[in-house]
């Protein structure tokens, strides 16, 4: 037995060998014969629990463009999905199984900024490039040269709608209110604070929330009497949606500024006509008159059975800009796709004109949107 | 402000109080804490959401249909996860504790598959109904959440004490076999007040759905926990006691966010009850030697 044992794992060795080089070959080979560039590119996500909304909608962005990536044949990605459950440490254990057991060459996600906070610098350290789409906190890609992002920083959001709205309706003081226990929330509500007080509104209280919890009608009654102009809502569009239901309800009509996590149509189809008045700044935007937007649109609708989020559409893109930096860079080789992608300059996808700045960061201009008449359109 | 304040936190405590009272029956009655409660209580709320928005039923209906479901779901439950169990030997009390957190992450899965994830809008024409009282605005569905509360809590006190099954129920409670041998049919009084309990839940989740505008298959998660705390707080297999903890839970959660910090909500909260079960560790209705509970 025990000798059957040892071939085994010889024969098992010399396959695995015959597999890399074939590999190796294959990836030098590409060019002149046209054979795509083979990779496995590992995938972070919240797959069930809370979050699972959220990372239906970035997986469903990523099979999309696989699909379309792979027909077009310069480069054949293999995709391995990770469920982390929007857990830091679950997301830590997929990033280790992805880098050191299926050795991928570079990851997409994980969701929440609190899970990039301890997966980024474990990929750093393994010199893996890793790709967050839909992180929005602070300081996210300083972690290390090997981590990058190319959803936009609630830093560059937030100030435009803000900006907008001060303008607009003339306001003076406001109410912030935020969820604050998550990393992404609290770095809005940070920049809401800086923001308001660089304008000098008056901040008339600021009132804080949790996931997850059902009622906030404690939060709004005291806000509605303190009678602001506005409120500057951090939250996800999970807990926005039925804020700004409850909100309504109880006769809070003001304009409502959410941070980069309220765009979503979900938050229409949660809150209904209760959303209507909510400005948020965004990448994102479905309804722009360009053809690639609309042709995105639709098959992703004919995919999924619904419109594309701000998550799918962020997923999306940073898919082709993977798979670009790939081409770019030749051969499925960590450090060579890393700094390939750090060069991406100019790229034109779905949320408009790309490019990343010297610290890996997003650099694009975002629309500032309002809701009116049940849809998302552009706020003057 | 302390009249709306006042009025979020007995309706939000009234809700506590009914998903309370289903903890405590059961727990009463069997000694066991049924963890799968918090997501039958959801599966309550979906029903209801369904029969509402989707099939466009009036309200009585959506009760009715979460009612009937919860309630099956309840036998079931008692069926499928509980009477296995049940006199075995050697099976430790942690066993059906165990077999009904099983269930429970079971439900909240197939909830997740059958509903999606995600909050979903609860919209009824009767919780738009709304008058004002002074410079207040009532909702009638706040209204009505109280009266069901204090009805559930009044009708079985009522059925528990004077009733006929309410004794044969609490002989049950007090001694299954003792009970047995007397002609009581324990497994059929087992049944009825999981049942019972679980179709209080339903209503319960419809409830929620009216309150708060929406429902998501977490939901169950969150409230029984409250629930859970709720029961210890009052008393374990007190009535009362999950009334009047609900209450103050609620109320107390609500008042330190209009008056205090929001950031500390639940903290405060849980902070009170550790403080009071110091001064009365059985409880605020508990009863202090286990074997004397009622």
């Amino acid at each position: 037995m025990k000798r059957y044992a040892r071939l085994i794992a010889v024969v098992a060795c010399a396959l695995f060998a015959f597999v890399f080089m074939g590999a190796e070959k294959a990836g030098k080979a590409a060019k002149p014969k046209g054979e795509p560039i083979r990779a496995k590119i590992g995938v972070i996500s919240i797959i069930t629990g809370a979050g699972a909304s959220y990372g239906e909608a970035i997986t469903n962005g990523f099979k999309l463009a696989l699909g379309e990536v792979n027909a077009k044949g310069d480069v054949h990605i293999d995709l391995k999905i990770e469920d982390s459950t929007g857990k830091a440490e679950q997301a830590l254990s997929a990033a280790q199984k992805l880098i050191n057991s299926e050795q991928v060459v570079a990851i997409l996600g994980p969701t929440l900024s609190t899970e990039m906070k301890v997966v980024g610098p474990e990929a750093n350290a393994s010199g893996v490039p890793i790709m967050g789409t839909s992180n929005t906190a602070q300081g996210i890609t300083q972690i290390g040269k090997f981590v990058f992002r190319n959803s936009m920083p609630e830093t560059q959001a937030i100030p435009a709608s803000i900006g907008k709205a001060v303008k607009k309706y003339n306001l003076k003081k406001v109410a912030l209110l935020y969820g604050n226990d998550d990393v992404f929330t609290k770095s809005g509500f940070d920049t809401m604070k800086e923001v308001s007080e660089k304008l000098k509104l008056k901040i008339l209280t600021i009132e804080e929330f949790q996931k997850g919890q059902a009622d906030y009608k404690a939060q709004l009654t005291k806000i509605a009497s303190l009678k602001p102009d506005a409120v500057f809502c951090s939250a996800l569009y999970n807990e926005g949606g039925v804020i700004l239901a409850q909100a309504r309800k109880m006769g809070l009509k003001v304009p409502f500024v959410g941070g980069n996590g309220f765009n979503s149509p979900k938050v229409i189809e949660i809150a209904k006509g209760a959303a209507e008045g909510l400005i948020v700044a965004t990448p994102w935007f479905g309804d722009r008159n360009d053809p690639k937007v609309k042709a995105f649109v639709a098959k992703y609708e004919k995919a999924y059975g619904k419109k594309p989020d701000q998550f799918a559409a962020q997923a999306y893109d940073a898919f082709h800009i993977m798979a670009n930096a790939l081409k770019a860079a030749g051969t499925a080789d960590r450090a060579k796709l890393r700094d390939a992608l750090a060069a991406t300059k100019d790229f034109q996808g779905v949320l408009g004109k790309f490019s990343f700045d010297a610290e890996r960061d997003v650099v694009m201009a975002p629309n500032v949107l309002i809701v009116k008449g049940g849809k998302f359109t552009i706020f003057n | 402000m302390f009249l709306e304040q006042l009025i979020n936190g007995v309706t939000l405590g009234s809700i506590y109080a009914i998903v309370a009272l289903g903890y405590t029956l059961v727990f009463g009655v069997l000694d066991i804490i049924n963890m799968a409660h918090g997501e039958i209580f959801m599966f309550g709320a979906f029903v209801g959401l369904l029969v509402v928005s989707k099939a466009g039923a009036p309200l009585p209906v959506a009760f009715l249909g979460a009612v009937v479901v919860t309630a099956a779901m309840g036998l079931l439950l008692e069926r499928l996860a509980l009477r296995p169990l049940r006199g075995r030997p050697g099976a430790s009390h942690l066993a059906s504790l165990i077999s009904t957190i099983g269930v429970s992450i079971l439900l909240e899965n197939l909830a997740h598959k059958l509903f999606g994830a995600g909050n979903h809008l609860f919209e009824t024409p009767f919780a738009e109904i709304s008058f004002k009282v002074g410079p207040v605005t009532v909702y009638l569905v706040q209204v009505v959440i109280l009266f069901i509360s204090l009805l559930l809590m009044g009708g079985l006190a009522l059925w528990l004490s004077r009733s006929r099954a309410g004794k044969a129920l609490r002989a049950t409670a007090e001694n299954l076999e003792t009970a047995g041998l007397l002609g009581v049919d324990t497994n059929r009084m087992i049944t009825a007040t999981v049942v019972i309990a679980s179709a209080m839940g339903g209503v319960a989740g419809v409830l929620v759905g009216m309150a708060f505008n929406y429902i998501n298959n977490q939901i169950g998660l969150s409230m029984g926990l409250k629930g859970l705390a709720i029961i210890i707080f009052g008393g374990m297999g007190s009535v009362y006691g999950a009334m009047a903890g609900g209450l103050i839970l609620g109320l107390s959660e609500t008042f330190v966010v209009a008056y205090g910090s929001s950031g500390y909500r639940d903290a405060i909260a849980f902070v009170a009850i550790i403080l009071i079960l110091l001064v009365r560790p059985q409880g605020l209705f508990g009863q202090a030697p286990a074997e004397a509970r009622r």
